[in-house]
């Protein structure tokens, strides 16, 4: 498979970070070296969050993602940050419930997906994360359908089992609209 | 070998040195070293180890010293500014010669500093983590797989040396995620002959101690530590060679810094650029014998770092003029990107090509 290098950036709370981390596990799952450096300092709480992630087939050089494969923005700040970043021939989701914005950029696939609205709209207000995580699967394939649910059993906490369902519920909410 | 999981460096680094054997852990919270007084806070009170939250840097340090004086594998964990509060400490301890593990995960300095990923703590660690002659191991591991293997190898050469070791990761490290799996865990029993503890007048004293008015005795001390440290430079130089062998320009970096010159490397090679990379895994003993084995071929050495440049002097005392050395940094918790390293190759290429 193919080698992806992302950047998930939003508000701290929308579990940003989270999404990000179920790809990398996507990737241990898909037997591909993986990588996950959040940004970390002062500004977390409320503020912006972002991670990057690598998946690759080869030992991961710099973990820090300056221009991503893929990139899922889920506020204002972080698509006026991240969004000239994207590779050439790159795919961005962004959230349409909470960015207003819409890029000029005709080289890459931007998908705007109203994940923070449909999660509301099913009952899984917490979930946005996972929709736009599963408009980026549908949008661009980067592991397996097999490989993404066992990361999503695998990050769910044992004491937690109802919520692989509502999970896999949210990525399923979110490959539909990317459709 | 567990089952590969994905943990951050910080809480690896801690789950690494319970497996090692460590049930004394003595802290001070530091950003952005926390996860692995958080982690060891968690762990501890369940396996009947000690994590103590002390009242300073300075306490740690010292309860480090009294927790290796009794034989038992100790360990501190700090960040820059913390370490410098460390350093009386561990002066002590390397005169007492007393094994430990000391974690640094470095921000930028000096003063308060950052709390941003830096390498500039690289003088201290191998120069003067404290007053009077002596050295510390140090060890800089570049992935989180690393930080685990290599809190073991710290603890088993610690031990072997008599000396203290150091773990030199930053925030980078600390912070992110990679998949790791741990080896089985090492149960210690029974204490080193040495040890100061209780022995019910078994045996004579054991004195664990630091101070010699007698300026013969003490010299002979520090001759004979000294003694001790040759075999390590001998005998412990660590490295990782990527693609070295043929390479005309030879980047040297350590920890995550290599990283992101690996990536610069991968890209000089598709652009027809013989570079390679040789990161030192020993920062103390530094890698001389692999460094030297390359001055016949290379016609440049160029060291990265996240400083101003402090490596960049070990490698020209190894290479010893023979062929040019450079520098690249940033600093300040500023993380160099793999184009600013390639461009910095280039410029040192020249004409050349």
């Amino acid at each position: 498979m193919k080698d992806w290098n992302f950047v998930f950036a939003g508000f701290g709370g929308q579990g940003i970070l989270f999404a990000g981390k179920v790809v990398a596990y996507a990737g241990m799952a898909g037997e591909r070296e993986v990588s996950w450096l959040p940004s970390y300092g002062p500004e977390m709480r409320g503020g912006t969050a972002n991670c990057s992630v690598c998946l690759s087939s080869r030992p991961i050089g710099s973990p820090l993602v300056l221009e991503p494969d893929a990139l899922v923005v889920m506020n204002n700040p972080s698509y006026d940050k991240f969004i000239d970043t994207v590779v050439p021939g790159g795919t961005v989701v962004i959230d349409r419930a909470l960015v207003d914005r819409r890029t000029a950029r005709t080289d890459i696939t931007a998908l705007y997906v109203p994940a923070t609205r449909l999660a509301q709209e099913n009952g899984i207000g917490k979930l946005a994360n996972l929709i736009a995580l599963g408009a980026l699967w549908k949008a661009t394939g980067f592991t397996t359908a097999e490989a993404l649910d066992a990361a999503i059993v695998k990050v769910v906490p044992p004491s937690k089992p109802e919520l692989v369902e509502l999970n896999r519920r949210a990525i399923r909410i979110g490959a539909e609209a990317a459709e | 070998m567990s089952e590969r999981v994905l943990m951050k460096g910080n809480e690896a680094m801690a789950e690494a040195a319970i497996r090692a054997g460590c049930r004394h852990f003595f802290g001070y919270p530091i950003t952005p070293q926390t996860e692995v007084a958080a982690y060891m806070s968690k762990k501890m009170p369940k396996i009947g180890g000690t994590y103590l939250q002390a009242e300073s840097e300075i306490a740690a340090i010292n309860m480090v010293l009294g927790a290796a004086s009794a034989g038992v594998r100790a360990m501190t964990s700090s960040s820059s500014p913390g370490i410098s509060l460390k350093t009386e400490g561990i002066s002590y301890i390397a005169g007492s010669d007393l094994p430990c593990l000391i974690v640094n995960v470095e921000r930028g300095g000096p003063g308060l500093g950052g709390i941003q990923p830096a390498q500039s703590d690289y003088w201290q660690a191998t120069r003067a983590l404290g007053h009077g002659d002596f050295h510390v191991l140090v060890f800089a591991p570049s992935n989180v797989q690393e930080v685990v293997d290599l809190v073991f190898l710290a603890y088993d050469l610690a031990e072997k040396y008599r000396m203290p070791a150091m773990l030199l990761s930053d925030g980078l490290l600390g912070q992110m995620m990679e998949p790791v799996s741990f080896p089985e865990p090492v149960e210690k029993t029974g204490k080193p002959s040495w040890a100061a503890c209780g022995h019910q007048d078994l045996r004579p004293h054991n004195v664990i101690n630091s101070l010699y008015l007698k300026a013969d005795q003490l010299e002979r001390t520090v001759v004979e530590r000294f003694a001790r440290y040759a075999q390590v430079e001998a005998r412990e130089q660590r490295c990782q060679q990527y693609l070295c062998d043929d390479a005309d320009y030879i980047v040297v970096a350590f920890g995550a810094t290599a990283r992101v010159s690996q990536s610069a490397v991968d890209t000089l090679r598709a652009q027809g650029v013989k570079a390679g990379l040789l990161r030192p895994v020993t920062l103390w003993p530094f890698p001389k014998e692999a460094i030297r084995s390359h001055i016949p071929h290379a016609k440049g050495f160029l060291s990265v770092e996240m400083s101003m440049g402090q490596m960049v002097d070990d490698v020209r005392l190894t290479v010893e003029g023979k062929v040019p050395v450079g520098f690249f940094g940033r600093t300040g918790g500023v993380i160099p990107r793999p184009s600013e390293v390639v461009e910095a190759v280039m410029k040192m290429a020249g004409g050349d090509r």
